[in-house]
């Protein structure tokens, strides 16, 4: 707000008046460089664990619970000692299986409900869309008995299977929502023009909805891959070893091990560096769909 | 041949009814316009029609077959939309030749008919482009041309002009008249803009409130409207209404009294009016004249002038009057004028609106655009 007002004024300015017009352009500027300094410094409070954390991994315990320092020599032994205590390999697999595999069913599941929802409305669909969501602000531990038994049940626990059933299900919610306001953004008459030129729902779906919301289904389901590999409540409820995630290998550092803070520290950087640059090669989709509708 | 039949057709969600009971005949070949205000059920109308509304109550019938309970496709029409509804991921080609994908026809064939049809409105140079890449007319061009493709058998105009400019607008306009001669297609055609309707139609169909005010050719509707709406609607500048009175009035008109105090007989059928019944006099800007022995007096208020023609506001017992005058005129604001009309030119409106049938027909009141043509061919 304040910065339109300052530039609202500099532009009001009269010629003669020189002197008022160049100082809110200083201010201007300062207030710029203010906004700038303070992002930086959030963004490194923010980064500063990760980084903390990549430091750690390459220390020897000793130093690793010495008094913090930067000047040490960088060694892999804590990552040696991880990969032999663990396959992380065979985690690392059980994740990438689990959250993918969870996106896309979740997404085979919402695109159809989405497109119902976004052009096919009933008087209930805002209730329901609100309901789906309110499921989201359950605490997840007031579900565990009930899903443990069942999945007891069904023999799904420590399986893949189980875990990206609870995924799919834990994601289906923002998937669907995010996928209806995508939806919703989209024409109507581009799909009515699809009917008259003959298209089926499927074809209509086929053709014209999912090339021209691309980015939005892409960017959701990045940020379910995201939400999926980053669980943890059911994978260390659910899993024990054959389904175990790379969630539950950090985990398996933790408890037996905990004063261990290099090897806990490698066993983390490990554990965080596929998807660390999945996401950062998939920024600029994720940006780009999370404000597909915001900044048209 | 492609005819079309509205037989009762309403349309209603839940209590509100938008459409109320709508008869029409449309016959092959004939360019129909749909006019009204806007909310008055004209593109809802043109929906259903085109199957992307259902029909609650009523028959449409298409070439003789009940169509109600057809998809979109298998009524055999196409469709121009208001924002060309172009597939923005296609090409213009893709685009066009869509709907024959869709059925399956070989590529070869398929690119044949698009560039027929681009052929018929200049894309040719455009098919490799995305709609990003076009102008507004282009893109419109496109619209027209992919329901061109479809080789439909009655092509169905959802205000395909109104996101134009006013230039493009009326060349646009131009081009779809001749477009209807070329594919000697049937046409329905919606759009607010009375020009619009008055410069396309064969035959216009006048709305308000989900009930069809009137259907009649242009002609017709300027020189006979039925009641108070369309006489308001068709015509621009608007129909100006008095208030007047009736003093007598038998089989050869209705004498009224203007305010002002003269009477003037008008030639419409005066069996049914009785003495001193409120009566509402219409006469168009077009057809007031300055006359100082005119019945009717009034300062000027408002001058605009239009080069060829001049346009005076007036003001007659707290209602605004518009004359279309000669672009010559030398008033000016504040002036007292005089003015007149000939009665055979006025129109009167009895209760509800409704018009005083005239004794006369208007010679061109049956006029249609076939008849212009004939009109011209037999000229040269």
């Amino acid at each position: 707000m304040t910065t339109t007002t300052t530039t609202g004024d500099s532009v009001k300015a009269p010629v003669a008046d020189a002197g008022r017009g160049a100082s809110a352009l200083r201010a201007q500027r300062r207030r710029k460089f203010g906004i700038t300094l303070l992002g930086w410094g959030v963004a490194l409070i923010i980064f500063f664990p990760i980084f903390w954390m990549i430091v750690t991994g390459f220390k020897t315990e000793a130093e690793a619970i010495a008094d913090p320092s930067l000047i040490f020599t960088p060694t892999l032994e804590s990552y040696v000692e991880v990969q032999e205590r663990a396959d992380y390999l065979k985690f690392a697999w059980n994740s990438v299986v689990v959250s993918f595999g969870s996106t896309l069913l979740a997404l085979l599941i919402a695109v159809p409900s989405a497109y119902a929802m976004a052009f096919l409305p009933t008087k209930r669909t805002k209730g329901t869309l609100l309901w789906m969501l309110s499921t989201k602000m359950l605490p997840s531990v007031g579900v565990l008995v009930p899903i443990y038994l069942l999945f007891r049940d069904f023999g799904l626990l420590d399986t893949r299977i189980g875990l990206t059933i609870v995924y799919t299900l834990m994601n289906l919610p923002i998937v669907v929502w995010m996928l209806y306001t995508f939806f919703k953004d989209l024409p109507r008459e581009i799909l009515e023009a699809g009917r008259m030129d003959g298209a089926s729902t499927f074809q209509e779906v086929w053709y014209l909805l999912l090339p021209l919301t691309l980015p939005g289904i892409a960017s959701t389901g990045l940020l379910s891959v995201i939400l999926s590999w980053n669980e943890a409540f059911w994978s260390l409820n659910l899993t024990t070893s054959q389904a175990a995630p790379l969630t539950a290998y950090i985990a398996s550092f933790s408890s037996p091990e905990g004063l261990f803070w290099a090897k806990l520290s490698a066993a983390s950087t490990m554990a965080i560096a596929p998807i660390l640059i999945f996401g950062w090669l998939t920024q600029k989709q994720m940006v780009r769909g999370l404000t597909f509708g915001a900044v048209k | 041949m492609a005819t079309l039949t509205l037989n009762q057709v309403v349309k209603s969600f839940g209590d509100t009814h938008v459409i109320k009971g709508v008869d029409l005949e449309v016959k092959d070949q004939e360019f129909v316009v749909f006019v009204g205000p806007s909310g008055c059920g004209k593109s809802t109308l043109l929906r259903m029609i085109a199957g992307l509304e259902s029909t609650s109550d009523g028959d449409i019938v298409i070439d003789g077959q009940r169509v109600n309970d057809l998809g979109p496709a298998e009524r055999g029409l196409a469709m121009v939309f208001q924002s060309y509804a172009l597939y923005p991921h296609m090409t213009v080609e893709d685009n066009m030749g869509f709907s024959l994908k869709l059925a399956e026809v070989s590529q070869q064939e398929r690119r044949q008919k698009v560039l027929d049809a681009a052929k018929i409105l200049q894309l040719e140079p455009l098919l490799e482009r995305k709609p990003k890449a076009l102008s507004g007319g282009q893109r419109q061009r496109v619209a027209i041309g992919r329901a061109i493709v479809r080789n439909p058998s009655i092509f169905l105009f959802d205000e395909p002009l109104s996101n134009l400019d006013a230039a493009l607008r009326v060349q646009m306009r131009i081009e779809l008249a001749r477009l209807h001669e070329e594919l000697k297609a049937t046409m329905i055609y919606v759009t607010h803009d009375q020009i619009e309707a008055m410069t396309m139609a064969d035959k216009i169909v006048v709305l308000q409130g989900g009930v069809v005010e009137q259907v009649g050719s242009p002609m017709e509707l300027y020189h006979h409207p039925r009641n108070r709406f369309v006489a308001g609607f068709i015509g621009s500048p608007k129909m100006n209404f008095l208030k007047v009175e009736a003093v007598a009035g038998d089989a050869q008109g209705v004498e009224v009294r203007v305010p002002g105090g003269d009477t003037v007989k008008v030639p419409v059928e005066g069996d049914e009016v009785a003495q001193g019944q409120a009566l509402e006099l219409g006469i168009r800007p077009e057809h007031l004249m300055l006359d100082d022995q005119g019945p009717l007096k009034a300062s000027v208020s408002v001058i605009e002038r239009l080069g060829g023609q001049t346009s005076l506001y007036v003001e007659m017992d707290g209602d605004l009057l518009t004359l279309m005058v000669d672009g010559d005129v030398t008033h000016r604001v504040g002036d007292e004028i005089r003015f007149g009309f000939e009665p055979g030119r006025a129109h009167l409106f009895g209760e509800q609106g409704l018009a005083l049938a005239s004794l006369e027909r208007h010679p061109l009141a049956s006029l249609t655009r076939q008849d212009n043509r004939a009109a011209s061919t037999a000229e040269a």
